[in-house]
C-alpha cells in the first residue's frame, strides 16, 4: 500500500447519492509485486506543468470541439473527455512509445495525451481527409499506427478481447511492452469484459485494464446497472490486482500507472486499475442530463483536476499568474490553429469510399511479421513501429 | 520462403510456378482428403512463419473435435497450438489483436454456429478496422468454421450461416468443396493480409481429390467450372457443388448437358464464369444448403437476371434448404436440405 489521495471523505461524500465505495486507494487481496521506489513515484514538478499544459489542452479542445459540433461542423456524435482530463494525462504519458493503447469512444483526450496532433484530431472530427484516419473513422475511431494507438471502438467492451491479443503480440515480443486497455464503468457488465479478463489473467497477458469510473453508463448509475460498484473487485474474481486511484488527481493516477507498469512489465501477468473520475459534460452532445442533479454535478466541479493542479502549482512557486495564463493562452492558441486547419482541409475524395476494404500487398500496416525471406506478393512487409 | 511439404522443396510462395487451376497430371500429383489437405496448409505455414499461430478450443490436446489439427500439438507445442476456455468472443478478439500487433493467428470456431459468439467482433470489429483507421491497421487472420448439417446434430449445430458473413465489407469468405481447392485457398488465405473466413463443411472432409505436388494457391474471388455442358447452368457452392455434379451425371442420361459451376469463394463473389455460361445456356438452377429466404443464391439469382436477363429462357430457380431451424430426426433432416434429386427437379423444369 503506498501513497494516500489527496482526496478522500471529500469524494466519497459527494458520492452518497449515486454509489457507495470506501476511501482511496486500496488494493484488492491479490497482492500485486512489492514496488520499487521508483514505481509509484510522482511526477516532478517540470512534468506537472507540461501535465497542466497538456490538461489544459484537451480540456478546451474539447470545449472548441463541442462549439463547432453545435455549428454542425462535426457530425454524428460526438462524446467529451471533460472533466476526466486527469486519467489520459496521468496514465498515458507515462506508457512507453512502444506499448500500445486501446480505449473507447470517448477518446479524444487519450488521443492528444499520447501525442497525435491536435490539428489532425480535429480534422478527423470534422471529416477531412487530413484527420487522422483519413477523414472515414470519426470521433469514436481515432487511430494513429506509429504511435500504437489502436482506436477508438464504439461497441462498449468490445476492444477488451482486443487488448488480449495485443497483450499476446507484447508478449511474443518479449521486451516488456504492454497494452493499455482503457474503458468505462458501463463495460463491466458485457460477457466480453469477463471473457477479456479471465484470458488476461490464464495466460498472464501484460495488459493493463484501465476502468475509468465515472459514475455512470450513458444515463444509467453504475448502482442500477451492476451488483458490484468497487468495480476493481472483478479484478480479484479473475486473480488478477485491483486499485482505485483519484481520477481527478493526475498525479495519483501518475503513480498508480508506475505501480501497474511494474508489475505488467514484469511478466506477472495483467493488472486492473479503477480511476474514480467524473464528467462534467453529457453522456454526449445529445444527452440532456436527465439522471443527474446539477449540484451533484456542481460538487464534482469542485475538483476539477486542472483548476486543482493549476493552484496547487501556484501556491508551490512552481507557475507564476502570468506563467499559467501564458499557458492558457498558447493553448487558445493551439485549439484554434486546430480548428482553422480542420476547416481549411478538403473532404475524402468519393473514391476513398471503396477503399481500404481489404489490405493489398505492400500497404503500411502495423503487423511486423516477416517470413524466413521477404514474400513479395503478400502482406508481411516489415513495417516501423 | 516456405516448405511444400508435398515435395520438401522451399518455394517462394508469391512466385509460384504452377498457377490457379492449372492443369496437372495425375502422375505429378497426389491424392487426399479436404481434412488432409487443410492441415498441410497449417503445417506448412506453422513451419515457415514463426508467427504464425492457432487458436481454438480443443484444438490441441484433444486434437481438434474434426481431428484437423491431430498431432499439432506434440508437433508444435502450446505456444503455437494454443487451446482456449470456452470463450468464442475473446478467442477471435484475441486473434485480431495479436494479429494487428504483428503475430499471424489462425482461429477455429469449431463450427459457425459458435461463431455467432464471436459476431460482435467478426462483424464490428475484424471487417472494419482497416477502415475506420483509413488504411493504417489490418487484421491479417483466419478464421476456420465448420458449417453445414446433415448428421442429426439438432438445430443448434446444423446450420449455414456463410452468406451472413458474405454480406460484411471487409470480409473474405471462402468455400473450398475439394482438397485442391483446400490446400490452395488456405495456403492463400493464410499468406494474405485480410480476414479471412474459412468455411469448412462436416461432410465434405473426407472427400478426396488429386493435388499436385508442385505449390500452388488459390485466391478468393474466382470460381471454377467443374463441367462444361450446354444446357442448363448449376451454380453451387460447398455440399452442392458435389450435388450439381451428381444431379448432371443424372441428366446427362437424358441427354442433358449441364455446366457446373463451383463458386468456391462468397465474397468476394466471382459471377464472370456463371454469366458466361448462362449467355450459353439460357438457363440456370443455383443450389445451397442454407435457408430459402435471403440466401446468397438470391443474391446470385438477382445478378444473372440483372446481367444475362435477355439469355434466360426461363425464371432461375434456387434450391435451397428448407426455411426451418433443423430438426433432428432423420427423415425430417433429410427433408431440410437440398438433395440431389431437387436439383435434377429444378433443372428439368427449366428446360
Amino acid at each position: 500500500m503506498t501513497a494516500i489521495a489527496h482526496t478522500g471523505n471529500g469524494v466519497a461524500g459527494a458520492m452518497a447519492a449515486t454509489t457507495q465505495f470506501s476511501s482511496m486507494p486500496m488494493v484488492s487481496t491479490v497482492t500485486a509485486l512489492q514496488h520499487g521506489a521508483a514505481a509509484g513515484a510522482r511526477p516532478s514538478d517540470a512534468q506537472l506543468v507540461q501535465f497542466f499544459h497538456q490538461m489544459q489542452l484537451i480540456r478546451r479542445f474539447e470545449e472548441r470541439a463541442a462549439e463547432q459540433y453545435t455549428r454542425r461542423r462535426i457530425g454524428g456524435f460526438l462524446h467529451l473527455y471533460v472533466g476526466e482530463e486527469a486519467v489520459a494525462t496521468g496514465t498515458i504519458n507515462r506508457l512507453r512509445p512502444d506499448d500500445y493503447i486501446v480505449t473507447h469512444y470517448r477518446d479524444h483526450g487519450h488521443a492528444i495525451a499520447r501525442g497525435m496532433d491536435p490539428n489532425a484530431v480535429m480534422a478527423e472530427l470534422f471529416g477531412r481527409s487530413t484527420g487522422v484516419s483519413r477523414g472515414k473513422g470519426g470521433s469514436m475511431h481515432l487511430y494513429d499506427a506509429s504511435r500504437h494507438f489502436l482506436g477508438g471502438y464504439a461497441i462498449v467492451a468490445g476492444h477488451l478481447p482486443i487488448a488480449c491479443g495485443l497483450g499476446m503480440a507484447c508478449q511474443a515480443e518479449g521486451d516488456g511492452r504492454v497494452c493499455l486497455c482503457i474503458f468505462g464503468d458501463g463495460a463491466v457488465n458485457e460477457g466480453e469484459f469477463h471473457e477479456a479478463l479471465n484470458l488476461a489473467s490464464l495466460w498472464k497477458l501484460p495488459v493493463i485494464f484501465l476502468c475509468e469510473n465515472n459514475l455512470y453508463g450513458m444515463g444509467t448509475a453504475l448502482a442500477a446497472a451492476s451488483a458490484t460498484s468497487e468495480l476493481y473487485k472483478f479484478a480479484e474474481a479473475y486473480h488478477i490486482p485491483g486499485a482505485r486511484c483519484d481520477g481527478m488527481d493526475v498525479r495519483d493516477c501518475y503513480r498508480a500507472t508506475g505501480e501497474a507498469l511494474e508489475h505488467v512489465r514484469s511478466g506477472a501477468g495483467p493488472y486492473f486499475l479503477e480511476a474514480m473520475t467524473y464528467r462534467f459534460r453529457g453522456h454526449s452532445m445529445a444527452d440532456p442530463e436527465l439522471y443527474r442533479s446539477k449540484e451533484e454535478v456542481a460538487q464534482w466541479r469542485k475538483k476539477d483536476p486542472i483548476a486543482t493542479l493549476r493552484e496547487d502549482l501556484i501556491a508551490r512557486g512552481v507557475l507564476s499568474e502570468q506563467e499559467a495564463q501564458q499557458i492558457e493562452r498558447q493553448v487558445e492558441d493551439e485549439v484554434e490553429a486546430a480548428v482553422e486547419f480542420a476547416e481549411q482541409s478538403s473532404n475524402p475524395d468519393p473514391r476513398e469510399l471503396f477503399t481500404d476494404i481489404y489490405a493489398e500487398s505492400g500497404r503500411g500496416h502495423l503487423a511486423r511479421h516477416t517470413r524466413s525471406s521477404a514474400v513479395g506478393e503478400t502482406t508481411h512487409a516489415d513495417a516501423g513501429n | 520462403m516456405t516448405m511444400n511439404l508435398l515435395t520438401r522443396e522451399e518455394v517462394e510462395p508469391a512466385g509460384a510456378e504452377m498457377a490457379a487451376d492449372a492443369p496437372f497430371s495425375p502422375e505429378s500429383a497426389v491424392e487426399m482428403t479436404v481434412r488432409d489437405a487443410i492441415a498441410l496448409a497449417l503445417r506448412e505455414e506453422l513451419i515457415a512463419d514463426e508467427h504464425v499461430f492457432l487458436m481454438g478450443e480443443d484444438i490441441g490436446a484433444y486434437g481438434g473435435s474434426y481431428v484437423v489439427t491431430k498431432g499439432f500439438f506434440d508437433e508444435f507445442g502450446d505456444k503455437r497450438i494454443r487451446d482456449t476456455p470456452i470463450a468464442e468472443s475473446v478467442i477471435v478478439g484475441s486473434a485480431i489483436g495479436a494479429a494487428m500487433g504483428g503475430l499471424k493467428p489462425i482461429v477455429e470456431l469449431m463450427t459457425i454456429n459458435f461463431s455467432l459468439l464471436a459476431l460482435d467482433q467478426i462483424v464490428n470489429h475484424a471487417a472494419k478496422i482497416l477502415y475506420m483507421s483509413g488504411g493504417q491497421v489490418n487484421v491479417p487472420i483466419v478464421l476456420r468454421m465448420v458449417t453445414g448439417g446433415g448428421s442429426q446434430l439438432g438445430a443448434q449445430h446444423s446450420q449455414n450461416l456463410e452468406a451472413w458473413y458474405a454480406r460484411v465489407p471487409g470480409l473474405k469468405v471462402v468455400c473450398p468443396a475439394t482438397p485442391y481447392d483446400a490446400l490452395g485457398m488456405m495456403r492463400n488465405a493464410i499468406q494474405e493480409a485480410n480476414p479471412y473466413i474459412f468455411v469448412e463443411h462436416s461432410l465434405l472432409y473426407r472427400n478426396k481429390g488429386l493435388v499436385p505436388k508442385e505449390y500452388y494457391t488459390v485466391p478468393a474471388g474466382k470460381s471454377v467450372v467443374r463441367r462444361t455442358g450446354k444446357d442448363v447452368t448449376l451454380v453451387g457452392y460447398l455440399r452442392s457443388a458435389h450435388l450439381n455434379l451428381e444431379a448432371a451425371e443424372i441428366l446427362a442420361k437424358d441427354g442433358i448437358e449441364a455446366e457446373v459451376i463451383d463458386l468456391r469463394s462468397l465474397r468476394p463473389l466471382d459471377l464472370e464464369p456463371v454469366i458466361a455460361s448462362v449467355q450459353r445456356t439460357n438457363r440456370a438452377v443455383v443450389s445451397e444448403d442454407a435457408w430459402l429466404t435471403g440466401g446468397f443464391s438470391s443474391e446470385i439469382s438477382c445478378q444473372i437476371q440483372e446481367r444475362a436477363f435477355d439469355f434466360l429462357d426461363a425464371p432461375v430457380q434456387r434450391v435451397n434448404g428448407a426455411d426451418v431451424p433443423a430438426p433432428y430426426s432423420r427423415e425430417l433432416e433429410d427433408l431440410a436440405y437440398p438433395s440431389t434429386e431437387d436439383i435434377v427437379r429444378a433443372a428439368r423444369s427449366v428446360l
